[in-house]
Order: structure tokens, then sequence, then C-alpha cells
């Protein structure tokens, strides 16, 4: 169990002295990579093992609050998913991120990232896995304001901070409603606790809402629809951390946070109100997402929503009870959004920091290694039958639709030509065609430090579904025939017309407003939402700050000081007369309370 | 003959005439002539209790001590005082305690 | 001291007290201080003390008051002619000095021990001889049923109260130097 401290040490060790002892060393993301590869080889090696090992980091009367990490088939298989992308993301920045003046800093958060999503993933009770919750958040923040001299940048991590908090908040109402409910906060804890019968023993609304709660955490991290806003805007950070953090882990925590929770108290606890909510909110924002996705002109945008699209659908497998599902998808989905979120990287790296589109298009040619694994990654997303992973797993996903709801089943074919829609489009336009501007014709093909995380991405996007015997991921049973042929004809609708309504185009053939401006969600956010809060806190704190503060506690003191001075300054009228007369007034007194007293 | 109490009266009003003088006159030359006032009162005080108390049947000359060093102390006291209020009024050109109000607050 | 004599030096006293306070003009104030001391000095030789009664005269109405008319003169003080008294500060003194008044009586109200004077005849200063020196001029006075208080306090003053006698010394030392340096003229302050 040394491997597991190892693994979780580590990267905060390395993070620390690269931030803090090396500094300015050109050498420091050699040792970020170096620290990145040997917790790849960790987990590797860790693979498959069971096991907890821990110690007490606070106890308060009977409550034990341990920092314990928990090796199992769940969470070894993500800790490879987490190691193996955050390797070949580290391999990747370093061809990227080398013109970058805060390259250090870069790496160094990175390394942060890693040691909190270890720490989530690894985590055996919930205190914990909300502290590294926490973390997560702070390093998400951290990355995606790297450039922070943009304001946009900025902008975009406090909205990711904020959006990020709510979803926390309710996470640790949850986790505190959930002990209140069973006694336990770790996972074994509840696994006994609901052996033994406790999830039809308890209460079932509030049972239902623990989980409602804790899953609002989840929609958080996850964003998931209407915490959905601050995903795209992240793409403001480099686009290496978006690949790692907004792509492939951290939002996928959300996910693995449900089915950690699942696994702990059964799927019996899912399977009432809180379980639809759940799996119609993952539906709904699947749908929405995808919808948005078409109308996009940024590619990494185009891959957010697609990403925020593929979250929908793990969430809704949760929702449905099917976490392995699930769980599933958020393996092979790490894989060929990495790649793809890498390979944008790759294309807007070669086209001068140009992120449209529409500006690019000719870059098979120029780039065929980038442009082949692509549209590897593409064929993996759009779920090319039987020879992409992503097929495997969406199937899983849309065979639980089926056997839940059919309405969420309907939404989920949709979702999937949608995806074959957008993708197609993003692919055409970037890819195809010729090239419509300087950028774009003047592209190359970029480095192999750049290409072989692509090259391995992309073969791994293509066969991960036939590794999770090696790789102990979740493998549930095989699709029937009808989600399959449901699958294959939303696949090609969504190519044809993607194809079709795009080949040879220079710019958008179709403009709905509405979806370009993303259904309007950030417009409402900020003049309905953000404006009255901000003005209603600010009027509450104005009062306080004014009232309370101002004009009681500092005001107040002040105030009566400057009172009783003011009186005593009365008294001071520099009259000698006044004077006399008080201190003849004095003596007399003390002659009266001597004498006569 | 006058009693013990006759003395401690009539010094008493003595002092209170000084203290009424210091009170509400302005101009600091009476003031300190009123000052002057209530010391001699004291002095006499000081005095009776001497008479009316004898020591192996003398006068109780302690008392004629501290007279003696009060009339040494305000004579200094005079003298530096006096000369306070001539600096006073060559800065000030007053000597009235209404006009030398430096001292508000 | 027969009592009409107590009676005639106390109210020279008091309407010399009085006087003080209520002439406007200062020189007028300093010639009642200088009656008002006349009759304490009667006071004090008529209680038999003959030292400080002269002194009283000699120091306080000669040299003291003297420094005092010197200086309104000086300065060149007029009586004050606008300058009416404060209503506030006239009922300040008047109520002070009522307060005072009556503590005054509530004290005296009931009389205090010793309230006859013990006599100094002969016989008593004969006996007080006793505790001098045969060949002293303070035992020779006493003998003779004198008083030589000049002599009691001088004895008293040069054995007894030696030291505070020096320091008084200094103290008008100090006060001469002081009122030197006070009164020279300030050099122009340079701005």
């Amino acid at each position: 169990m040394t491997l597991a401290w190892i693994l979780f040490y580590l990267p905060i060790v390395t993070s620390a002295v690269n931030q803090l002892v090396l500094r300015r060393n050109p050498v420091v993301p050699y040792v970020a990579t170096a620290a990145s590869a040997l917790c790849f080889l960790i987990s590797l090696v860790l693979l498959g093992r069971e096991g907890e090992v821990g110690f007490n980091w606070a106890t308060i009367g009977d409550l034990n609050i341990r920092i314990a990490l928990k090796l199992d088939q769940l969470s070894t298989g993500m800790m490879v998913i987490v190691t193996g992308v955050g390797l070949l993301v580290h391999v990747f920045s370093l061809a990227y991120m080398r013109e970058d003046k805060a390259v250090n800093r870069y790496f160094s958060g990175l390394g942060l990232f890693m040691f909190s999503m270890t720490g989530i993933v690894l985590s055996a009770n919930f205190i914990m896995m909300f502290i590294f919750w926490e973390l997560v958040g702070l390093s998400s923040y951290l990355l995606i304001s790297h450039w922070y001299h943009k304001n946009s940048a900025a902008d975009a991590a406090k909205k990711a901070f904020l959006c990020n908090r709510l979803g926390d908040f309710s996470f640790m109402i949850g986790v505190l409603l959930l002990w209140g409910i069973t006694g336990h906060l770790t996972f074994e804890g509840l696994r006994e606790w609901a052996d033994g019968g406790g999830v039809a023993a308890a209460p079932a609304g509030v049972l239902g809402a623990a989980v409602l709660c804790i899953f609002g955490g989840a929609m958080g991290k996850s964003a998931q629809v209407p915490l959905h806003v601050w995903l795209p805007d992240a793409m403001e950070g480099p686009t290496p951390a978006s690949a790692l953090i907004h792509a492939a882990t951290m939002v996928a925590a959300g996910v693995y946070m449900l089915f950690r929770l699942q696994l702990s108290i059964g799927s019996d606890a899912f399977d009432n109100f809180a379980g639809t909510t759940i799996a119609w909110i993952g539906g709904i924002t699947a749908l929405l997402a995808a919808l948005m996705a078409t109308q996009q002109d940024d590619i990494k945008r185009i891959l957010a929503y697609s990403t925020l699209s593929q979250l929908g659908y793990m969430i809704m497998a949760v929702g449905l009870l099917a976490g392995e599902a699930g769980m599933f998808h958020l393996y092979t989905h790490a894989w060929f959004k990495a790649l793809l979120f890498l390979g944008a990287g790759a294309v807007i790296f070669a086209c001068h920091h140009q992120q449209n589109i529409w500006k690019m298009g000719g870059l098979c040619g120029r780039m065929p290694i980038t442009s082949a694994t692509f549209a590897a990654g593409t064929a993996a997303l759009v779920a090319i039958p039987y020879v992409t992973s992503g097929f495997y797993s969406k199937e899983e996903i849309l065979a639980a639709a089926y056997s839940g709801s059919t309405a969420l089943f309907a939404i989920a074919v949709v979702v999937a030509f949608l995806t074959a829609f957008y993708m197609t489009r993003a692919f055409v336009v970037a890819f195809l065609g010729k090239s419509r501007s300087d950028d774009a014709s003047h592209a190359r093909e970029v480095k192999p430090v750049m290409w072989v995380p692509l090259a391995i991405l992309a073969v791994l996007s293509l066969i991960s579904a036939f590794l999770t015997g090696p790789l102990n991921a979740y493998r549930p049973h095989e699709a029937s025939l009808i989600i399959v042929a449901a699958s294959v004809v939303s696949l090609a609708l969504g190519l044809a017309a993607g194809f079709f309504l795009y080949r040879g185009k220079n710019k958008d053939p179709l403009n709905i407003p509405a979806f370009r401006e993303r259904l309007y969600f950030d417009g409402i956010y900020d003049n309905v939402i953000v404006r009255y809060f901000q003005d209603a806190t600010a009027a509450i704190v104005h009062f306080l700050d004014e009232f309370l503060i101002n004009g009681l506690l500092a005001g107040g003191a002040a105030r009566a000081s400057q009172g009783f001075g003011n009186l005593f300054r009365r008294l001071h009228g520099g009259s000698l007369q006044a004077y006399s007369f008080a201190f003849g007034l004095g003596v007399l007194l003390v002659i009266y309370f001597t004498v006569f007293f | 003959m006058a009693s013990l109490n006759d003395y401690l009266l009539v010094s008493g009003l003595l002092f209170a005439i000084g203290l009424a003088g210091v009170v509400i006159r302005r101009n600091i030359i009476i003031v300190f002539m009123c000052l002057e006032l209530m010391l001699s009162a004291a002095n006499l005080s000081l005095i009776a209790f001497s008479r009316f108390n004898t020591l192996e049947g003398l006068p109780d000359y302690n008392g004629q001590m501290l007279v003696f060093m009060v009339i040494a102390v305000a004579a200094a006291e005079v003298a530096v005082g006096l000369a306070i209020i001539v600096a006073l009024y060559r800065s000030r050109q007053t000597i009235h305690t209404d006009e030398l109000t430096t001292l508000k607050g | 001291m027969p009592q009409y004599l107590f009676w005639f030096f106390a109210t020279i006293m008091l309407i010399g007290g009085l006087a003080v306070v209520s002439f406007k003009n200062p020189v007028a104030s300093a010639i009642s201080v200088v009656t008002c001391f006349l009759g304490l000095a009667g006071l004090f030789i008529g209680l038999s003390a003959f030292f400080v009664g002269i002194i009283q005269i000699l120091v306080y109405a000669g040299a003291v008051m003297v420094l005092f008319l010197f200086i309104i003169m000086l300065l060149d003080i007029r009586a004050e002619k606008a300058r009416n008294l404060s209503w506030l500060a006239t009922a300040g003194g008047v109520g002070l000095v009522a307060f005072f008044t009556i503590q005054l009586v509530g004290v005296l109200g009931e009389p205090l021990p010793n309230q006859q004077a013990p006599p100094l005849d002969p016989e008593t200063m004969a006996a007080a001889a006793e505790n001098f020196r045969e060949d002293t001029r303070i035992a020779q006075s006493l003998g003779e049923g004198g008083l030589p208080d000049v002599h009691l306090i001088g004895h008293k003053l040069f054995t007894e109260y030696n030291l505070p006698l020096q320091i008084l010394g200094v103290l008008l030392l100090v006060a001469t130097v002081g009122v030197v340096v006070l009164s020279k003229r300030q050099p122009e302050r340079e701005s």
C-alpha cells in the first residue's frame, strides 16, 4: 500500500517543489511530466488491487474522520484513466506550452490538479472526497485563469468557481443529510448500512433528498443544466488543460462520485424520484448541449458542448440505475474526448491560435496525422458501429434508456443524431475543403511530441472498449438489436446531414440564433440572476456594512468616544474661572464627603 | 477673650471671600491677590490652633513654623507669579482670564 | 486680647477682603489687601504671635503688596470700566461661597475643645523655663515672666527646622533666578 501513498502524494510534492524550489528553472516541465509518468506506472501496478489504508485526520467526539485511500475496481480503474490522460496531456503540453512565459506555473497547476483528482478518486469517505472536490475546483480555477491578464479568462475562471461552489454547497448538505440518515460517512460504512436493509427502513423522501443534494455537487462539477454554463467558458484556459480537466477527468468526477454513491448505498436508494430527476436532468443536458453545439463556430466550444452532452448521457445512465453503463462511457469518453481536445489544440497551435472553424479548412492535407487522429476521435464520439469504443459504451446507455423510459430513449437517439451532425460539421468545415484564411493555409504538421500522444489516444479511442478486461473497467452486457438499429440510423442520418449540408460551404448555411446564443442561458443568468442577486447581495452587504458595522459597531464605538470627548471638551472651555470653580467645587465636595457624609 | 470658634469662623470667612474673588474676578492680578487672602486665612487658623494648644505652657511653635514657611513660600510664589503675569502681558497684551483661552479643547 | 479688639481687627480684615473683591480699580484692591493684612496682623499679635504678626506686615503688607503695585503700574492697568462681571461667574462664586459657609457653620456649630486660650501668665512661663538651659536668654526671659517669642522661634528654626529652613533658602534663590529669567525680554523669535 506504500505505492498508493506514493501515488497520492507524488503530484503535490512535485508541484510544491516545482513552484517553491525550482521556480523559474526550465527543468520544471520535465520534472512534472516524469512525475506524472511515474504516477501512471503506479496506477498500472495498483490495477485490480483491493484494500484500504489511511490515518485519522480529525476526531470530534465519536466522529472519526480519516484520510484514507480506498483501492477497488472502481478507483483503480479510474486512476488509470486520470493518470493516463494526465501523462499524455503533460507530454503534449511540453510542446504546446513551450512558448508560454508562465509555463512553470501551468505545470504546477497540473500537478495540483492531479493531486486533487487522485484524492477524489481514492478517497474512502465523503469528507475527504469533499475536501478534494474543493481542491479540484481550485486547481480548475487556477488553470482556467492561466492567462489571467485576459479579462475573458479571468471571468471564465470566476464563473467556473462560482458555479462549482453552488454545486459544492449542495454536495455538502447532501453529505450531511446522508450522515444524519445513516450515521456513516465512509463508503464501507454506507455499504454495510445498505446491506443491513437500511435503505428500506430509511424515510424515502429524506433519502431521496440527500441523494439529490449530493447530485447537486455532481451537477456543478459535471456541468449539468442549469449549472452547465461554466464549462464552455472554461475553454479560455490552455487547451491541454481543457483536455485533461474539462473533458476527461474533472467533469467526470461528478459521474464517478454518483456511481460511487450508487455502489455504496445500492441502486435501490436511487429507485425513486431522485433517480428519475437525475436521469431527466442528464437527458435534458444531453439534448440542450447537443442543440447548442450545432451552431458554435469555435472548435473548442463545439467540443465543450459535446462534452456536456456526453456527460448528460452518463448522468442519465446513473439516474436510470445503470451506473456501470455510465462508468463505461466515462472510460471510453475520457480517451476520445482527450484526443479530440488535444487534436483541437494541435490545430489551434498550427493555425496560430485561430479557433474559429470557418477560418480553417483544408487541414487534412497539411496536417495528415492530426487530421487522422481527429477523425478517429470523431468516429469514436459519433459511435461508428463495431470499430470504435464509443459505439459500445453508447449502446449501453441507449439500452439503459430503452429499458428505463421511452421518452429518455427518444432523447438519447436524437442526441446521437445531433452528435453525428455537429461533429461531422466540425470535421468537414475545419479539415476538408480549402483553406479560408492565411492562418490555415500556413498550417504545418505538429512535432512528434505533440502527435505521438494523439496517436496513442487515437488507438485507445478505437480499441479501449476491448481493453476493459486488462484495464479492469466496467463492461456491462451486450446491447439488443433494436438499439443498434436506432443508433445506426441516427448516426447515418447525422453523418449524411452534416456532410451534405456543410461540404464546400464558406459560411454556415443554417442560422438558428437560439442555439448560437446558447439558448440564452448566459443572458438570462447575467441579466436576471446575477444582476438581481448581485443587487440584493450588495444591498444586504451594504446594510450590514453601513448600519451594523459602520453604524453600530465601529461607528457606534467611534461616536460614543466622540460624544464623550465632546462632552468633556465642553468642560475645557479655556476659562480659568470655570476651572477654578470646578476645582473649588471639587474640594468642597471632598470636604463634604469626608466631614459630613 | 475670643474663643477658638471665633477665630476659625473669621478665618473661614476670609477664605470664603478669597474663594469668591478667585471665581468671580477676571483680572488676573486681583485673582492673585485673592489667592494671597486665602493663604493668609489658612495662616490665621494655624496661629489660632498654635495659641489654643499650648505645649508645656508655651504656644505650639510648630504651627508658627508652618506659618513662617507659608509666608516665605508665598513671597517666592508672588515674585514668580508676577513675573509670569508680566511675561503673559508682554505676549498677549491682556491680563483678563476670559481672553486667555488657549487651553480651550 | 479683649473681645472688642478681636472684633475690631476681624472687621477690618473682613471689610478689607470684601473690598479687594469689590473694587474695580486694581490699585484700590491692592490697598484693600494691605488693610486686610493689617487687620490680620492685629489678630496675630492678639494671639501672642508677635513675630508672625510683624513679618505679616513687613513681608506681606510691605514687600509683597508693593511688588503688586509696581506690577500694576508697570502694566499700566486701569479700572475695568466696560467690563461687567459675568452673572454666571458671580452666581458660581456666590454659590460656592454659600456652600463653603454652610459647611463652615456645620463644622463650627458645635464648639471645639480648648475654647479658652490657656493663660500665658508669669507662673506658666516660669514653669516652662524649666525646659531650657539656665543661662540662655530664653530661660531668663521666661523666668522673668515674659514670652521671648522671637527667641523661641529662632531656637526652633535653627534646631528642629534647620533643614527646611535651608531648603527654603534655596527655594527663594531659585525663585529669584526664575524671576530674572522670566522678566528678561524674550528675543524676537525668528519666523
